[in-house]
């Protein structure tokens, strides 16, 4: 081991950790605001990779169909309801986020060709396919049983993953697919390369922490959010609807998700399941942070990152083992050091 | 998933009331799970099949065992007890088909394994007396791998590999001949099939210096570590095992594949072997077949295993006919019996001569050395 070797390994690390990174802030948001251990989180890096993937493949992606009728359920539902409590009002608003923007997207790419565009306008196009499934999943799974305790919401997440996997592996196949990258741009730092991709991760994640930040700081929804996540009850008090709460949180979670998927497909092979893992390794770091903090999860998921790919050098066989050790010492620090109350449910 | 299950279930047991002396096949794949890429284009290949062998009909019963052996047993069990099939033919991966050993030594139906490892079939003892496979064991693509390398005056070799059951059964095969055959092994490393980087091990094979670097992994993760020994520029020979065998394979790997060496069935490139290699046109009629049925360049050397099993058992039924109707204790073992002895079967990997020992009869015939070259299989003399 020199330091050249030492200087690579922390390269790999610092960038798988910033995907991490951006899938703990995730799961921090989903827990703090809707109570949802969200495990389908890494479906979305899934989707997300592979939805354009199918674009630079010159196919439709599956995950359009399951846009549609994930919309067309939540409208039916919603309808349902909006006439049983003769709140007619409501109909335009479901007819427009459940059928018309979902039908105009589909439309868009049927028409378009994604394949021959630019690749920042694939992207766009990827986001607009996997991102609404975010809310609509909330809609389905989580917001009947908003009100139900942890353990409960956390055996619908798993359900919902089982259910993400099997259409993914159905969309997309049993076989991985890599997408061109953003830049194939390299430069030498004395002993390092670095590529262009890994500046766009860096540089992405970054972005996207920092505009999390403004969000969460400045915007009147950001606010919002972090008053539902602080106490549910007063928020409410205060004329704050938690199914909006749930809806934009969910929206936020698929956006991250989908946009790591994007980032890492240029450098790894992505596969129909290889958000579960990533997503469980964000897990570990939010874990690292207790669930609530944010700073806190970012350093966790570098740690992580970090500790994988030495890991990887010195013991190959046991890298998984040691990264998900990790969160055995990190509780056991965490129950001596903190006196945290479960909020009474 | 389960309502899927359930339905076929029920229609199958169905079928099996109203048509009562056909034949059953019971099939077994991994179509879902880690081995999907494997399991789909042999779950493919059961719809190409025929439908009447010797006058009977043929029904084909095919399960799926998610990759996991828990559901492989499960499923056998059912196919045994409730559809009374006559034989096995399954499951995908050695785990599974390991474990289904048991239950039809028990039950006294013969087995037709699609998976890689010896284990399944050697020792044939009083278990193993039911069971047959049709995929070139790792020992056979092992040696090829050796010879081609000491043929090229490799001195050292470095071994990456899946961290799994695959990659650690290359492993000690490997090693084993590598020893006899004078090749130095100077490092063994494990990745994972999920993995998004494998940058340490590969850092690590690199500091060995070696001369080649085998790359044991199946489907597209295995081009993974070589691309990543591509980016940080590695310049001696690198192989891969048969376990790449197909075209998602060459998708992925793009441009970084190119010289890359390999074992392979000769289904892979039966087009380019001499008009003499008598596998060739019985690969060619396979894959004939299912790019017929699934548009051309979908075939894999995967489902040509699923193909030979088929192969074996319309050879064995006629004879087993003679000794029982089908459905009857005689049959299964007339089936038994006539599938261990199968003589000269041109199939679409090489030519079965099965002996009372020897209850997977390849030979050198069933593979040859394929080398990567403008993102085509070529093989090598």
């Amino acid at each position: 081991m020199d330091l050249q070797i030492a200087l690579l390994l922390g390269q790999d690390g610092i960038v798988n950790g910033a995907i991490y990174a951006l899938l703990a802030l995730a799961l921090v948001l989903v827990f703090t605001v809707t109570r949802v251990i969200f495990i389908p989180q890494g479906e979305f890096v899934a989707y997300g990779a592979l939805t354009l993937a199918a674009f630079q493949a010159g196919k439709t992606p599956g995950t359009l169909w399951l846009m549609l009728g994930a919309g067309v359920l939540v409208a039916l539902i919603d309808t349902f309801k909006a006439v049983r409590s003769g709140s007619l009002v409501r109909l335009k608003r479901i007819v427009l986020w459940d059928l018309v923007l979902p039908g105009a997207v589909a439309g868009l790419v049927l028409w378009l060709e994604p394949g021959r565009l630019p690749l920042a306008a694939q992207v766009v196009l990827a986001l607009a396919i996997v991102v609404p499934l975010g809310p609509m999943i909330y809609r389905l799974a989580y917001q009947p049983l908003a009100g139900a305790s942890v353990l409960v919401l956390l055996i619908v997440s798993v359900a919902v993953h089982w259910a993400l996997v099997g259409l993914g592996l159905l969309f997309f196949g049993a076989e991985g697919s890599r997408t061109t990258p953003f830049s194939d741009a390299q430069f030498n730092l004395g002993m390092l390369t670095i590529n262009g991709q890994t500046l766009w991760v860096l540089g992405a994640s970054a972005a996207l922490i920092v505009a999390l930040y403004l969000f969460f700081g400045r915007s009147l929804y950001g606010k919002a959010l972090r008053a539902t996540a602080i106490n549910r009850v007063g928020a409410r008090l205060m004329g704050i609807s938690t199914t909006m709460a749930g809806k934009l949180t969910f929206t936020l979670a698929a956006m991250i998700g989908a946009l790591s998927g994007i980032l890492v497909a240029p450098i790894t092979t992505v596969y129909y399941d290889t958000g579960f893992l990533v997503g469980l390794k964000g897990f570990v770091a939010a874990i690292i942070a207790g669930l609530v903090s944010y700073p806190l999860a970012a350093a966790g998921a570098i740690l992580v990152g970090l500790l994988e790919a030495f890991s990887s050098f010195w013991a190959s066989a046991f890298k998984e083992v040691i990264v998900f050790t990790l969160i055995i010492p990190v509780l056991i620090w965490r129950s001596l050091t903190s006196h945290h109350v479960e909020e009474e449910e | 998933m389960k309502i899927k299950t359930i339905v076929a279930a029920l229609l199958s047991a169905g079928v099996a009331t109203l048509a009562f002396a056909d034949i059953n096949v019971g099939v077994l794949v991994s179509a879902t799970g880690p081995a999907a890429s494997l399991g789909i284009p042999e779950k493919n290949t059961f719809a190409l099949m025929p439908t009447t062998i010797a006058g009977e009909k043929v029904k084909y019963i095919v399960l799926d065992d998610a990759s996991d052996t828990t559901t492989a047993v499960k499923n056998t069990r059912k196919l045994l007890t409730e559809d009374k099939v006559d034989v096995i033919i399954g499951s995908t991966i050695t785990p599974n088909s390991l474990a289904m050993v048991d239950i039809v030594a028990e039950a006294e139906t013969p087995m037709i394994s699609m998976a890689a490892s010896a284990r399944i079939v050697e020792p044939v003892d009083a278990k193993r007396r039911w069971v047959f496979k049709t995929p070139q064991n790792d020992v056979q693509m092992s040696t090829a791998i050796t010879e081609h390398m000491s043929n090229s005056g490799v001195k050292t070799v470095a071994f990456i590999g899946f961290a799994d059951a695959y990659g650690e059964g290359w492993w000690q095969e490997f090693s084993k001949i590598a020893e006899v055959r004078k090749l130095k092994m100077v490092a063994s490393e494990r990745f994972n099939r999920a993995d998004t980087s494998v940058t340490g091990q590969v850092l690590k094979l690199m500091s060995t210096n070696p001369d080649a670097i085998l790359i044991a992994g199946s489907g597209t993760p295995a081009a993974l570590p070589q691309k990543a020994l591509k980016e940080k520029g590695y310049k001696g020979r690198i192989y891969q095992t048969h376990g790449v065998a197909n075209n998602d394979f060459l998708r992925v790997c793009g441009r970084d594949c190119e010289g890359t060496f390999l074992p392979a069935g000769p289904v892979l490139v039966a087009a380019q072997l001499p008009d003499t290699n008598p596998v060739k046109k019985t690969a060619l009629n396979y894959i004939a077949k299912y790019e017929k049925a699934h548009g051309p360049g979908s075939v894999s050397t995967f489902g040509a295993h699923a193909w030979d099993a088929g192969l074996l058992l319309a050879n064995a039924i006629p004879v087993a006919l003679k000794k029982g109707k089908p459905g009857s204790k005689e049959f299964r073992l007339g089936l038994r019996d006539a599938l261990e002895a199968t003589n000269n079967l041109y199939a679409a990997h090489g030519v079965y001569s099965m002996t009372a020992t020897d209850h997977l009869g390849l030979d050198q015939r069933s593979r040859v050395m394929v080398k990567i070259e403008g993102g085509k299989w070529v093989v090598q003399k």
